[in-house]
């Protein structure tokens, strides 16, 4: 077997980052990749954009965003809780990434439509997370990047400061190799439904996993176990509200649902509980996951009428449908008489509606309800009506590895001399709640870099 | 229309419109993403504007063994050569040529043994290859041989432009749309590298060259025919035409390009994976790009060989060629340039 400089753990955009850049620095490097080829890629394969800094037009991204902006909007998300040396770093990182991204074959696309409001910020892959994906697969092979699909790391042998060995299994074989330095980029523990009880209890039993079933943290329990330092809490992660019929993994984005702010949203008691109007929805998507995490048996129902059908994005699957409340109300399988009341007393609770603007908060609201509904508040009064059901889906935990400037990690007794992390495993350190749309991808990218180009140095 | 091919292109439809991630690739998307539900008529024009570039399929989260199992491109393929089907005409002819190369290489045989027994029984008149065949006999033969297919194709178009709902004619659509057929624009992705055709998730201009390289053959070969029917009744100068004579010019270059595309495209097509086009289809398809390719051939043959003894038999292999090339039209892949070129028309009536 070939010596390996660099053994990289995980097969998405921080990993290949991390190879072709230990790659370009001169080292051997092998990709571990758990998933087969035609799931390669984590959870990278189901992005599609990139938050990136700039000043100036940059690539497809017009006008500037500063870090000063760019810092406040993750503040706001995080509500703080960030570790604000290495939120400036991914930050500040993340404007020469989008032209190294392009170098090693990224293509960028004007934003996607229904998504306008992200053009200043977000860099959109043309082909979305997959294309970028093949991409960087294509580049690491032809800087002698060895990649092996079907190859979960089962354990790293940590003695005293250093990474000793590598088990793995390839083709249900046990292997090992014992490579100069390791880059971890193998994601979050959402994927191990079990993990994820233990730190959220029972309710998470019934949430939905949007990404790669291969993220089961495998690695990160057990460098956990061995004493490697950690950050963020195992019940915090990036979860959004879904289509309640999506696949248990995988769904990816269209299982998305944009319609929240043009309905009322019942619990299975048929009763609201949450302002549905609060913001535009992609300010908004982002904690309507643990809304519903927090309902009876995690999950919701939006309730919309004929009028509104058309303001959305459509979904995969189609609504349901029906003449009468009461009639969505069986198919829904929802209590038909509290649902017609909740319905009843929001409709008075809406007024003059004539200023209804749908792509801006048009102040539209209820009065005298509680929770109330502060724009978009129409009466649903229009037959047909249509119903989804929303449940909890996950896309990564941030409970993760704590890592320096570096990206290295460490143990109570210093830094582990020749272990770095990079991407969804270390994205707990910024991201100490709440979500920024592409900022998954800017962390995986600059740390991904970070990391590759320090174990590179060290292995050289 | 086959409703299984439709239902199925819809459901997939259906989950591309959900995800977008592929709206900077082709023209397909921006117009699928127009609309939020997907008539017959849609469905059948989403198919003919698709390429088969394979750009979708290879940056799709949804490809098998994912549950959704998405292959747009193969079900628009399927759709596509369904509705071809659909709208020839006459219908016993349709649904035949398309699947089965053999029954193009059955036709061509019979192409052969016509021009054989043409030119032992009608003899010639003339010099060049009039002194095979001569000029009247040909006329007799290729004139219907010409004007019939497009007649039948002409049937099938209107019946394409009912069915996708097409609006009135109007000259900008059709200067957008054989704009786009002339860079083959659709066959570059919206980065300009290309498509998906030969090795997996790498981008080449392999197949948009080769295309390109076979169309514009087709089109040299076909101007130089004109130039020479031009010389023929408007200056009263017959064939055979010298080197630097119109026919000559644009005729060479263009068996010389369609030759060698048809021949790289067969090879090309041996590397590409069946299953992301009409699987179905594979063998009529390639039949065709070997019958185009001989046609090209033959008439660079008849150029060298012309003077020799060898005169008789290559010109009657070329004139059966030409003739199963030209009859065969309406119900072989070679339909798919009319339609594709009408589709793109829809499409630039829906955005101008």
């Amino acid at each position: 077997m070939t010596d390996y400089d660099i053994v990289v753990i995980g097969g998405g955009n921080a990993a290949l980052c991390a190879a072709m850049t230990a790659a370009e620095a001169g080292a051997r490097v092998l990709v571990l990749e758990a998933a087969p080829k035609a799931y390669r890629g984590g959870n990278s394969r189901h992005t599609r954009n990139f938050r990136c800094m700039h000043k100036g037009p940059l690539g497809p991204l017009v006008d500037d965003y500063s870090e000063e902006e760019y810092l406040a909007d993750l503040l706001k998300v995080t509500g703080g809780k960030t570790d604000r040396t290495l939120a400036q770093l991914a930050i500040r990182g993340s404007e020469e990434c989008l032209p190294w991204m392009q170098a090693h074959g990224v293509h960028f696309q004007p934003s996607l439509s229904g998504t306008l409001s992200l053009a200043r910020t977000n860099a959109f892959f043309m082909g979305g997370g997959k294309s970028l994906v093949n991409a960087y697969y294509r580049t690491a092979e032809k800087l002698g990047v060895d990649v092996f699909y079907d190859a979960p790391v089962e354990h790293l042998e940590l003695e005293g400061d250093k990474i000793t060995r590598v088990d793995y299994s390839h083709d249900g074989q046990a292997h090992s190799v014992t490579p100069k330095a390791v880059v971890v980029a193998s994601g979050g523990f959402q994927a191990d439904i079990d993990w994820l009880t233990r730190a959220w209890g029972p309710a998470a039993r019934n949430f939905l996993i949007r990404g790669t079933p291969f993220n089961r943290g495998v690695v990160l329990a057990d460098l956990l176990a061995q004493g490697v330092e950690s950050e963020g809490d195992a019940d915090q992660c990036h979860a959004v509200a879904i289509d309640g019929r999506a696949p248990k993994y995988d769904g990816g984005i269209v299982t998305r649902l944009d319609c929240v702010p043009f309905s009322i949203v019942v619990n299975k008691e048929a009763e609201r509980f949450y302002d549905e109007g609060e913001d535009v929805w992609p300010k908004r998507y982002a904690i309507w996951g643990r809304l519903i995490a927090a309902q009876p048996d995690q999950v919701g129902y939006v309730i919309i009428d004929a009028k509104s059908l058309d303001l959305f994005m459509p979904s995969v699957f189609p609504p349901l449908k029906a003449d009468s409340l009461e009639e969505l109300a069986g198919k829904l399988d929802l209590p038909a008489e509290k649902l017609v009341q909740t319905v009843g007393e929001f409709n008075a609770a809406c007024g003059d509606t004539s200023g209804f603007h749908p792509t801006e908060l048009d102040n539209i609201a209820t009065t005298g309800l509680t929770p109330p509904k502060t724009n978009w508040a129409r009466p649903i009064t229009e037959p047909p009506y249509y119903g989804y059901s929303l449940r909890t889906g996950v896309t990564f935990t941030y409970l993760g590895l704590k890592v320096d400037e570096t990206a290295q990690c460490r143990t109570a007794h210093g830094p582990v001399r020749n272990l770095w992390a990079a991407g969804e495993t270390m994205a707990g350190s910024i991201l100490g709640q709440g979500y920024l749309a592409g900022f998954g991808m800017t962390i995986g990218t600059v740390f991904g870099r970070i990391a590759g180009q320090e174990a590179a140095t060290y292995a050289n | 229309m086959q409703t299984d091919l439709i239902q199925e292109a819809r459901r997939q439809a259906e989950i591309c419109n959900a995800c977008r991630y592929c709206e900077g690739y082709c023209s397909v998307f921006p117009s699928m993403h127009a609309g939020r539900a997907f008539s017959e008529g849609d469905i059948t024009q989403l198919a003919n504007l698709c390429h088969n570039c394979r750009g979708c399929y290879y940056a799709c989260q949804y490809t098998a063994p994912h549950e959704f199992d998405l292959n747009l491109p193969k079900a628009l393929a399927e759709v596509r050569r369904g509705s071809w089907e659909e709208f020839a005409w006459p219908q016993p002819l349709a649904r035949r040529f398309h699947s089965h190369g053999s029954a193009i290489a059955v036709v061509l045989t019979i192409g052969f043994a016509l021009m054989f027994w043409a030119i032992r029984s009608i003899g010639s008149s003339g010099e060049g290859f009039y002194a095979v065949l001569s000029h009247s006999a040909m006329v007799a033969i290729f004139l219907p041989a010409f004007l019939l297919p497009l007649f039948s194709l002409g049937i099938g178009l209107r019946r394409y432009w009912r069915h996708v709902g097409g609006g009135r004619l109007d000259l900008s659509s059709i200067g957008r749309a054989v704009g786009k057929a002339a860079k083959m624009k659709d066959l570059a992705a919206g980065h300009g590298e290309g498509c998906n055709f030969e090795d997996e998730d790498r981008f080449s201009h392999a197949r948009r060259h080769i295309h390109q390289a076979i169309m514009y053959g087709f089109l040299l070969c076909f101007a130089a025919t004109t130039a020479g029917t031009v010389l023929h009744y408007g200056l009263n100068l017959a064939a055979p035409y010298g080197l630097w004579s119109l026919p000559k010019i644009l005729g060479i270059p263009g068996g010389i390009l369609l030759t060698l595309g048809c021949a790289a495209m067969a090879m090309l097509k041996q590397r590409s994976n069946r299953d992301l086009g009409d699987a179905g289809a594979w063998g009529g398809e390639m039949g065709f790009v070997l019958l185009l390719g001989f046609t090209g051939f033959s008439g660079l043959a008849l150029y060298v060989l012309g003077g020799t003894v060898m005169a008789a038999p290559v010109l009657a292999l070329h004139l059966g060629a030409v003739l199963t090339l030209f009859v065969l039209t309406p119900f072989t892949k070679m339909a798919h340039g009319f339609y594709r070129l009408a589709a793109l028309v829809r499409d630039a009536q829906r955005t101008l």
